[in-house]
């Protein structure tokens, strides 16, 4: 579904990589590692299209995503560090606004998704009054909703607890059986039983 | 067009729930013209002289106070990365924004305008130039200076930068907006300097929204 030919990014004259080919099937997750700095967020941030110094083409079902900007954009669902989730807003109304501006984020209802990540009871509560971890939680229920073929999801397992992480690593795996792609960076060894998993390191 | 009126509910929503960011502008307002009569003069032959001036200043310069913070919060916490990388238009979001932010502080200087003219000794034949230019004219200060918003949003301190990026833009609109209050006052026709303001108003119309989106790609893009 997507495939990466000879991207290569430079920033403040360092090479933070090039010569990167790869390609994602459909129901594979692509784990990039690498050291702090080694340029793992630079790339999803390529790949997103959020950065375009770059070169090199990216290729979403056969066609350049550069040519068709909106409707790659309209297939993939990104979480970066910075969620996009306002803390005056309560987790419900943050929702809301996520399925406006994504028109593929309409699976299910937003009480059912906060009900699976356990945020059932907070609908009504400003998120500047969640703790940290309920704050990711209420970016885990965009996965929840999201029906994107491809997830870019960027330390999707910080400040998760210990069921969290395996709620979400079942959430992902759950994605990719079902026929999407998954790419993601983490520190986090993964268990998977299958021949889903790739990984990429950037240090190489 | 729905996704116009999202992005104005969301932002008056906001503005709703952070009361300061409506308040500070009006205060700002409000206080500035207070302190007036107690350091110039509280005689009305006096005030009623400089009147035009002083309130078509205090509003340039509230809504100026109010424009670092336009796309600051967007920025920090991601939802404009959010809104990058969703196919909706960051044009459409633009125009939403900067109506929600004229919503909350030019429409709401014009509103309480008139009190402050009494304030001044404003003649009432000129409460409605006042009213109506500030109605005209602040739209364009809205657009002009998130033009400068979205230029300096990814900078650390661009509040000082905004001022100087827009302040020669906005001369034009603060001329001929103390221009409407002052004809007011001398009990000449209006319609010449409100159709000017007008003019002004279409033209950033047409053309800020696409600069704000393109400051806005630029400074996401880093």
């Amino acid at each position: 579904m997507l495939s990466v030919l000879n991207l290569a990014c430079e920033r403040d004259n360092r090479m933070l990589f090039n010569q990167l080919n790869f390609s994602l099937a459909v129901g594979e997750i692509l784990q990039i590692e690498g050291q702090n700095g080694s340029g793992k967020t630079s790339l999803l941030r390529i790949l997103c299209g959020l950065a375009t110094s770059f070169e090199g083409e990216i290729h979403w079902q056969d066609l350049n995503v550069q040519d068709k900007l909106s409707t790659y954009l309209a297939s993939i669902l990104y979480v970066g560090h910075h969620p996009g989730i306002k803390s005056s807003l309560t987790a419900e109304e943050n929702l809301r606004w996520m399925q406006q501006l994504h028109p593929h984020l309409n699976k299910g209802s937003i009480s059912e998704a906060l009900q699976k990540v356990g945020l059932y009871g907070y609908e009504d509560v400003p998120c500047y009054a969640l703790s940290a971890g309920q704050q990711r939680r209420v970016g885990l229920a965009r996965l929840y909703l999201s029906n994107h073929p491809l997830w870019i999801l960027d330390e999707p397992f910080t400040a998760l607890d210990k069921r969290g992480v395996m709620e979400k690593e079942q959430l992902i795996v759950e994605h990719a059986t079902q026929g999407g792609c998954v790419i993601l960076t983490t520190h986090h060894d993964f268990e998977l039983p299958d021949q889903r998993l790739r990984k990429i390191n950037l240090d190489q | 067009m729905n996704f116009l009126l999202a992005t104005i509910r969301r932002e008056l929503l906001l503005a709703f729930r952070n009361r300061s960011e409506i308040i500070n502008p009006l205060a700002f307002f409000v206080i500035v013209i207070a302190l007036f009569p107690l350091a110039v003069s509280p005689e009305a032959s006096v005030l009623a002289n400089i009147a035009p001036g002083i309130l078509w200043v205090a509003a340039l310069l509230a809504t100026l106070l109010s424009l670092e913070s336009l796309f600051k919060q967007d920025f920090e916490d991601g939802s404009l990365e959010q809104i990058m990388v969703s196919p909706q238009s960051l044009l459409l979001l633009s125009i939403g924004k900067v109506i929600s932010h004229w919503l909350i502080s030019g429409f709401l200087l014009a509103l309480l305008s008139p009190l402050l003219g009494i304030m001044l000794f404003l003649p009432p034949i000129a409460i409605g130039a006042l009213v109506s230019s500030l109605l005209l004219g602040t739209p364009t200060l809205s657009l002009i200076g998130a033009i400068g918003a979205g230029l300096t949003v990814g900078l650390r301190k661009g509040g000082m930068l905004i001022s100087l990026l827009v302040l020669p833009l906005y001369m034009p609109v603060l001329i001929f907006g103390a221009g409407t209050v002052q004809a007011g006052v001398m009990g000449l026709p209006i319609g010449g300097y409100l159709a000017i303001l007008g003019a002004m108003l279409v033209l950033s119309l047409m053309l800020a929204p696409f600069a704000i989106a393109a400051a806005l790609r630029l400074s996401i893009r880093g």
